[in-house]
């Protein structure tokens, strides 16, 4: 492995110094699990890793119905979903971090790094997307915030500009009658990069008779993890049916770009875009239902 | 031995003498070697699959700070081409040579090319990056078909086909081309009422052992060479190491340490050169280790393969006639495993016309390696599943038409030998009877699937010898590397002969300067063989023993008798000694005993299996959930069963890996895409049911306890078992493995 | 030469420090520096689990942490499993139920099973299973090491 810097600062304030000092040859280090292993095959080169995970806020893990999630950047997923009311309450979300490698992988972990390798096959970016979480961003300029769906802007590539790092995730309470599931297709039944990952999530009506809204995220189907807001069209205002759910689905497949590779080919991902799609946005009507 | 016979310690389940160090960590494996002045060595490997070398430029690597040493094929001695003999398999010294590092050509990506050691491993690592290699890029073939076209390029100039026996002047990819006959297949097929085609594909598989390749060396001024390794083989590394360094087998210890697993791939020497000369070159000891992607890239994987059968059977199911074209990948040199697939691809059953013919081919893939039961997956993957067609079409429980076609005592095999006592009828009956087979399948998408297999075993050499201790414990040496546990079934032996329990036997896995030689621990042979030798040698202890009774009694050894650890005077009942109060009075009675035997075992006892595998399908994703399986096999005689049935259990779940998930996906430049255990998928605990196993006992004649090898023939059956599921569950059947969930469903979708 | 970092940190429940490079992992810092060769490599990604270690309570695949990350934190591999008294549970069902075969993946097997039984003390073999998804086995096909785990967990002191 190439010889790199280490460094463990104690504030975002640090944090961004360094990383705008070094530019591109420095990375903020969280969970580990993907960076090491990237910069040991040489897929990344570093000079430096910033240690965050001494940051208060990066390790924040904390909900009340007002401020909905706060989840910060460096949070693993076994704290996620160890936490009895979080796990309660955003199952769609437990849905990808439990699924993130394996259980000594969610030992470290976060699903603020998941996002940030910027894989198009990421679990949780999907869940992230279908819950409308928000980035919270720290730079050189100050704060800012955008949707999850915005950051990735290609394989391994994101929205985060010279100095800048991912803080925290926002993510709203649920509002009554929503649910929401993650579903990915792999090969195995464990330790897997998602062959096809889907999220979904539904806000129902009062009877559950209709959707009042709906949200499909793609992953591994195109270079970035896909908000399909064609689906999302497709079911908001109609009943809850059988057929509601298939127009969805085919406006999943329609938008997904799967390409050829070993994981799968294009024509066998496109058909478990739809296959996922039905059985994610069934698993959501249900807990919808639930709640 | 009669089959009734009970026994004392055997078929007995004592804690292995060696498992406290291996719970907690103290057992030391190769890479866990460590010595004073250690450099560590790191090897530079093609990224071509078929190039030319034009030269190689070390220079930069030499210069930075904390490299010692650098070496290349050229610093290795001009190999002849000769072949060698490695026990489960023969090797030639020129291949074996070149494959440490290359020549002039590189044929596989991942052929190692240059080699340096430095004072860190990382240090190593950017050592490799300072050299530079010049290639002419060749185009690389790297499918079995393709390579036996006249159009393929060609790795070797001057490989010539040797066809059906005879050199000839055909130079080709095709390194030979065997044929078996028996009977005449023509008029076997017009015998028939029913006959089936059909032709199979296997992608290339790994033995996936989770210990990575290692070696240790030290090359002292005065010759002797000291290499620590894990290896499945000391005395065959030894005498590997001989040739290729061009150094006298005298020169050369090998000390073996534990070994994380090899299943045949842990036999061929990669690294034991290069660590060899490193060393002379520096003075100091030198370590070298593969990582994962080296071991995926550059070890010998089992071959792809292309295999068509054709099988033909009366209407009241006696099979007429079974012919196979059988094409094995052997890598970028000669030596797959054909003969061995041809050996057994239709010998579970008794068929009076065969005709088999089998191409060993080169291609631009790393060179092949033994993996339990080589050769004989792919050949049952699609014998059994002909067999099963048949089976449907004639409208025969699959079990009652093995039942009908099994071979027996005296059954000729389509290469030449006839089965001596073997267990196969057993197998099946008892899998007929299984609680597994009568219990009825429910549900949607299910599907049960059963399938058989053979392998021969092999007995080869082996030497123990056993002294005996103060306290009449006593300490046995042997030379089997332990894989799987070998160390408690020979220690159970040489304790049933004794008297003793287990516990007071203390195997020690010896080096090549402390024992006898000894063949590799593959084949199935080590209970058996390693097994024999302490039965012998305890026997010889016995001997000696019984001689120090009748010293202590003042009477010659035929007025003494042993039983059960006790000696009794034959004509005073009420004299008796134990083993224990002679051994306290050894040396007053002629000195230390030991007791010694080498042997070469004839009897070899061949393997049966028959699984039965029950699975569920999801129709709509094509992915395979195995509900329940359950191994059936004649184990001749279970020393330990619990480490019989860990073979049964570990063969089986290799075999579930091949058949749904594990291949080597190549681009189109010849280099493997899944070099990793994240896709390179072994079966997790979460993929897989308990594997349930059913121990037969059909005592193998030739030797004393009745052992027959078991480790192999349990990779043997799951594939086609699982395929013959697969159809049952989806009407569909597959011809290619592996089974993955994207062929399943293609194939499902294609069916409608 | 690159610099060394000089860390402190608590290990198998003694004080330990030692000095390692940064991008030394905390496999190669117990195997190569520290001596401690219990702990394996099997693929060096985070997919065998052959090199799990506790860390902080939690299971890790420790070629994925850092040396330099374990600067105040506590440690836990397959050395401090068993105590003066005698092998931990968990390492005495292994032996009992031959849970193993080469041996290799088994101190991570352990290490991970430790750390499940310390939150669960009664997990179903579905749990297990799930667990121990990320420790690859080659030789056993899990059956008898899930059976090990089951029956330590049954072994009231399988909580220590």
């Amino acid at each position: 492995m190439q010889a790199f810097d280490y460094a463990a600062v104690r504030s975002v304030d640090e944090a961004v110094s360094l990383l705008a000092q070094h530019g591109d040859q420095a990375r903020p280090l969280a969970g580990g699990t993907d960076i090491i292993v990237a910069v040991r095959e040489g897929r990344r080169q570093v000079a430096m890793l910033v240690d965050i995970k001494g940051i208060p806020e990066v390790n924040q893990l904390s909900y009340d119905t007002a401020q909905g999630l706060t989840l910060g950047a460096a949070v693993p997923c076994y704290r996620i979903y160890e936490h009895q009311e979080i796990a309660a309450t955003y199952p769609g979300l437990i849905d990808a971090a439990s699924l993130v490698g394996g259980t000594a992988i969610q030992g470290r972990a976060s699903v603020g790094g998941n996002l940030c390798n910027a894989s198009p096959a990421a679990d949780t970016t999907p869940a992230l997307i279908v819950h409308r979480a928000m980035c919270v961003i720290a730079g050189p300029k100050g704060r800012r915030e955008i949707p999850v769906e915005q950051f990735c802007t290609g394989p391994g590539r994101t929205a985060l500009q010279p100095g800048e790092f991912l803080v925290a995730l926002r993510m709203p309470s649920p509002p009554p009658h929503f649910g929401a599931q993650y579903l990915r297709f792999i090969p195995r039944n464990e330790m897997d990069i998602a062959v096809v990952g889907v999220g979904a999530s539904v806000v129902l009506n009062q009877d559950h008779s209709s959707f009042v809204s709906g949200r499909v995220a793609l992953g591994a189907v195109a270079p970035t993890p896909l908000l399909v807001e064609t689906a999302g069209a497709a079911l908001a205002g109609k009943a809850v049916s059988d057929e509601t759910i298939q127009q969805a689905a085919e406006a999943a497949q329609a938008a997904a770009r799967p390409i050829d590779d070993m994981r799968g080919t294009a024509q066998y991902r496109r058909h478990l875009v739809g296959v996922l799609t039905r059985r994610a946005l069934r698993g959501a009507i249900q807990r919808a239902k639930e709640r | 031995m009669a089959e009734t016979t009970t026994y004392k310690v055997i078929g007995t389940r004592p804690i292995r003498h060696d498992g406290v160090d291996k719970v907690t960590g103290r057992a030391i494996y190769g890479a866990d070697v460590q010595m004073a002045g250690l450099l560590h060595g790191k090897v530079l490997r093609s990224p071509h699959a078929h190039a030319r070398i034009r030269s190689i430029d070390v220079s930069r690597a030499l210069a930075l700070p904390g490299v010692k040493a650098v070496m290349t094929g050229a610093d290795l001695p001009p190999a002849e081409d000769r072949i060698i003999n490695l026990g489960e398999g023969a090797v030639n010294l020129k291949y074996l040579s070149n494959n440490i590092l290359a020549g002039d050509k590189v044929l596989y990506k991942g052929h190692p090319v240059v080699a340096v050691a430095a004072t860190s491993p990382h240090l190593a690592e950017e050592a490799l990056a300072l050299i530079h290699v010049d290639y002419e890029v060749l185009p690389p073939v790297l499918d079995v078909r393709e390579a036996m076209q006249d159009s393929a390029p060609l790795l070797h100039e001057n490989l010539k086909t040797k066809s059906l026996g005879q050199e000839t002047d055909k130079v080709s990819n095709v390194a030979t081309h065997t044929q078996f006959k028996l009977g005449d297949v023509e008029k076997g097929f017009q015998e028939a009422d029913v006959v089936i085609e059909r032709e199979f594909t296997t992608a290339t598989v790994h033995q996936g052992y989770i210990e990575p390749h290692n070696a240790t060396a030290m090359w002292n001024p005065d010759g002797q060479l000291t290499i620590w390794e894990s290896t499945q083989g000391a005395f065959t590394v030894q005498r590997q190491l001989a040739p290729v360094l061009g150094i006298a087998v005298a020169q050369i210890r090998v000390i073996p340490a534990e070994i994380g697993g090899g299943f045949g791939g842990k036999i061929n020497l990669y690294l034991e050169p290069i660590a060899a000369v490193l060393s002379q070159k520096t003075g100091h000891p030198v370590k070298v280790l593969m990582n994962r992607a080296e071991v995926f890239e550059s070890t010998g994987p089992t071959p792809g393969s292309y295999i068509r059968v054709k099988m033909g059977a009366t209407k009241d199911g006696r099979v007429t006639a079974a012919q196979a074209y059988m094409a094995y990948e052997a890598g970028g040199y000669p030596g797959s495993p054909i003969g061995a697939g041809m050996m057994c691809i239709f010998s579970p059953y008794d068929i009076p016309n065969v005709l088999i013919d089998g191409f060993d081919v080169v291609v631009n893939k790393p060179k092949t390696a033994p993996y339990r039961a080589p050769g004989a997956t792919n050949a049952a993957f699609a014998s059994e599943t002909v067999v099963d067609e048949l089976c449907e079409k004639l409208g025969l429980d699959p079990l009652q038409f093995r039942l009908r076609n099994a071979a027996k005592e005296g059954t000729r095999r389509p290469d030449g030998p006839t089965h001596p006592r073997i267990g196969y009828l057993e197998t099946v009956q008892a899998a007929l009877d299984s609680d597994h087979y009568r219990t009825p399948l429910e549900g949607p998408n299910v599907g049960r699937g059963v399938a058989s297999g053979y392998w021969f075993n092999v007995g080869l050499q082996s030497s123990v010898s056993i002294n005996v201790n103060a306290d009449g414990s006593v300490t046995l040496v042997e030379g089997s590397t332990d894989i799987g546990g070998t160390r408690a079934s020979i220690a159970m032996q040489a304790a049933e002969v004794l008297g003793l329990k287990a516990e007071e036997v203390r195997p020690i896995v010896a080096d090549t300067a402390s024992v006898g030689y000894n063949d590799v621990t593959g084949g199935s042979r080590t209970t058996f063989a390693s097994g024999y030798a302490a039965i012998e040698a305890a026997q010889d202890v016995v001997r000696q023993m019984t001689e120090r009774a009748a010293r202590i009694w003042k009477v010659e050894p035929p007025d003494v008798t042993f039983a059960d650890g006790v000696f009794h005077h034959n004509n005073e009942a009420d004299q008796r000694l134990t083993f224990q109060e002679v051994a306290a009075q050894l040396g007053r009675t002629g000195g230390p005993v030991t007791g010694r035997a080498t042997v070469a075992p004839r009897g070899v006892g061949g393997a049966f299996a028959t699984h039965i595998v029950d699975l569920q399908v999801d129709p709509e994703t094509g992915k395979v959930t195995v509900l329940r399986y359950t191994a059936v096999q004649d184990v001749g005689k279970a020393i330990h069963p619990s480490y019989v049935e860990g073979q049964m259990q570990g063969g089986a779940v290799q075999g579930i890996g091949w058949a749904l998930n594990e291949e080597y996906f190549y681009n189109n430049t010849g280099a493997m895409a899944n070099a990793s255990f994240l896709d390179y998928r072994m079966p997790t605990s979460l993929d897989l049911p308990m594997i349930d196993t059913i121990l037969v006992e059909v005592p193998n004649p030739g030797h004393p306890f009745g052992v027959r090898g078991v480790g192999e023939v349990p990779i043997v059956p799951p594939v086609a078992a699982i395929a013959n599921a697969i159809y049952r569950a989806t009407g569909v059947r597959l011809r290619h493995s592996p089974m993955s969930p994207g062929r399943v469903m293609t194939e499902v979708l294609a069916k409608g | 030469m690159p610099m060394k970092v000089h860390v402190q940190t608590r290990l198998n429940g003694e004080e330990v420090e030692f000095l390692c490079e940064p991008r030394q992992s905390l496999l190669e810092v117990l195997r190569d520096v520290l001596g401690l060769t219990g702990s394996k490599e099997g693929c060096n990604n985070g997919n065998c689990g052959a090199c799990s270690v506790i860390l902080d309570g939690v299971l890790v695949n420790s070629c994925c942490v850092l040396g330099v990350e374990t600067a105040g934190r506590e440690v836990t591999t397959i050395e401090g499993i068993a105590s003066p008294d005698g092998l931990h549970p968990l390492q005495q069902k292994f032996l009992e139920h031959a849970a193993l075969q080469c041996g290799i993946c088994t101190p991570g097997f352990i290490v991970a099973a430790k750390a499940l039984l310390d939150k669960n003390p009664h997990p179903t073999e579905h749990q297990v299973r799930y667990w121990l998804a990320g420790n690859l086995c080659r030789c056993t096909g899990y059956d008898k090491i899930i059976r090990a785990v089951l029956d330590a967990a049954q072994t009231t002191e399988a909580k220590v």
